[in-house]
């Protein structure tokens, strides 16, 4: 659009460099954040608030829509070690709904309940990275801990629960407190197994890491050197032998192949190291200044 | 000597009033009344979430509340206005504030469990939890300005430095609350200390004002 108020010769050699600028297909001023769609050769991005150089939130490859273009995204797959047959799937963030819509693809008969606050995040997810909702597949536009509050009241259980509700500017607080991990465990069947997406430096990671830890037991941390964010796997019961998760790991490898999950090289990867000063103070519905606390 | 009178104060033994007390208050009220609102938002999140709707809520029942204690207090600085009731205010307050602690979770279980929209929840949950409270700290700015207040004269420049004061208090309240408080306290513990500060301060007035017995009636 901008195009055409510029001479045609300028506009063609801005697209035609060796390095394609990045262009948006779309902006958008939600009631939460700045949404952006951008688009750099077969690369399209979500980016949320782009004026205060936040990360992308997710990407995909227009070319081969099926290859999650994020490790992080893939790194959530390492949650199917441990349980690799999920029916009832809750996942809390949708982004540009990679995870639900490889979810689906992987188990079409898995029952997929994502939450998401921002209903323009929905549109977008829907209008620019493929994502639908279907039989199987809903979205809730709510508050995550709302959702999560009300489905322990009607008994909901869930087998397989993915929180990837952090943008990397801001940490929603009442998401992170024992309290609330408490109500993520009360709608976990026995078998569930709970991914949680966040970042692997500051203070933060410190309190969030005992946090967890009160919750769940000792739990899977998962890094890899490629990627800011850590990955926690954490599940009720004691955690299996690393053997098991091969033996997973191997049977799995295959499915996921197509989406561009190295699921084998993952067991290997999972620490139950305790990395973190456990002398902090777990987060609580009282105590929950996270948002200050990534900034130390 | 009719000269004199002239001079004098309206009203008798304004003077009486120690200005510095009554500004104190006043800044301590604006203070309290901002942390309360701050950690509204923290402490319904857990029923509500933290949607933007949540805040509207919360600021929806401030702004009512507040509109209400003005009125309140007006009517009554007409009314005999004493350094009694004026303490009285800030010990009502303070007490009115205790079930943010002690009934949160009575007063927004009932409520998440019989209003499923989160919006009509949190603005029902605040309600039950803020109205009173801040209705009653809305009473003191009227309230202090009538006791300041010595003539019609400077009527506007006593409601400028008491306005100027309790807005400066909120400020402060608000900035403190959400950059400092919440990462050293619980929110308990923070509401908490704030209804201290005003069972204090509630106190002290009701000394300042038996000091003087009846004479400090204006």
């Amino acid at each position: 659009m901008t195009c055409r108020l510029w001479p045609a010769l300028f506009c063609l050699s801005l697209f035609s460099a060796p390095f394609l600028a990045a262009e948006t297909l779309h902006e958008e001023r939600s009631l939460y954040r700045d949404i952006t769609v951008t688009q750099e050769g077969n690369r399209r991005c979500l980016v949320f608030n782009v004026h205060r150089g936040d990360r992308n939130q997710t990407c995909m490859n227009t070319a081969d829509p099926e290859r999650l273009v994020f490790e992080y995204a893939k790194m959530t797959f390492a949650g199917l070690l441990l349980n690799p047959n999920p029916k009832n799937i809750l996942i809390a963030g949708l982004g540009g709904g990679s995870l639900p819509s490889t979810l689906t693809k992987l188990y079409p008969d898995a029952k997929i309940d994502v939450i998401e606050i921002d209903q323009a995040v929905v549109n977008v997810a829907e209008r620019f990275f493929d994502f639908e909702e279907t039989e199987n597949v809903k979205v809730a536009v709510n508050d995550a801990r709302v959702f999560v509050k009300r489905a322990g009241l009607l008994e909901q259980r869930y087998d397989f629960v993915i929180l990837d509700a952090f943008t990397g500017d801001y940490i929603p607080e009442h998401l992170l407190t024992e309290e609330f991990l408490e109500e993520v465990r009360a709608i976990m069947s026995p078998d569930a197994v709970l991914v949680a997406n966040t970042f692997s430096t500051s203070r933060f990671y410190d309190h969030e890491s005992v946090t967890y830890q009160k919750v769940f037991g000792e739990f899977y941390n998962f890094k890899l050197p490629s990627s800011g964010n850590r990955i926690i796997i954490a599940r009720d019961a004691a955690l299996p032998p690393r053997g098991e998760l091969n033996a997973v790991a191997r049977s799995l490898a295959p499915g996921v192949e197509a989406f561009g999950v190295p699921l084998l090289e993952y067991p290997n990867r999972l620490s139950t190291r305790v990395d973190w000063d456990m002398s902090r103070r777990a987060l609580t519905d009282q105590y929950s200044p996270s948002n200050l606390l990534r900034d130390n | 000597m009719n000269a004199k009178q002239a001079r004098r104060p309206n009203n008798q033994g304004p003077q009486a009033i120690p200005s510095l007390l009554v500004v104190s208050a006043a800044f301590v009220s604006g203070f309290c009344i901002m942390t309360i609102e701050m950690l509204g938002a923290r402490i319904m999140a857990p029923y509500f979430g933290g949607s933007l709707s949540v805040w509207g809520s919360i600021l929806t029942v401030f702004m009512l509340a507040l509109a209400c204690g003005y009125l309140i207090g007006g009517k009554l600085s007409a009314r005999r206005p004493s350094l009694f009731n004026y303490a009285f205010f800030f010990l009502a307050a303070a007490a009115l504030s205790l079930p943010i602690i002690f009934l949160a979770d009575e007063i927004m279980r009932p409520i998440f469990l019989a209003v499923e929209d989160p919006r009509y929840g949190s603005l029902l949950a605040s309600l039950f939890l803020y109205f009173l409270p801040t209705t009653i700290l809305g009473m003191i700015s009227p309230y202090s300005v009538r006791l300041l207040v010595e003539n019609s004269d400077h009527s506007g420049q006593k409601a400028g430095l008491l306005f100027f004061v309790s807005t400066l208090g909120s400020a402060a309240g608000t900035l403190g609350t959400s950059f400092y408080l919440v990462l050293w306290f619980e929110v308990n513990e923070i509401v908490f200390g704030t209804a201290a500060a005003l069972a204090l301060i509630g106190m002290v007035l009701m000394i300042a004002g038996t000091q003087r017995g009846h004479a400090n009636d204006l």
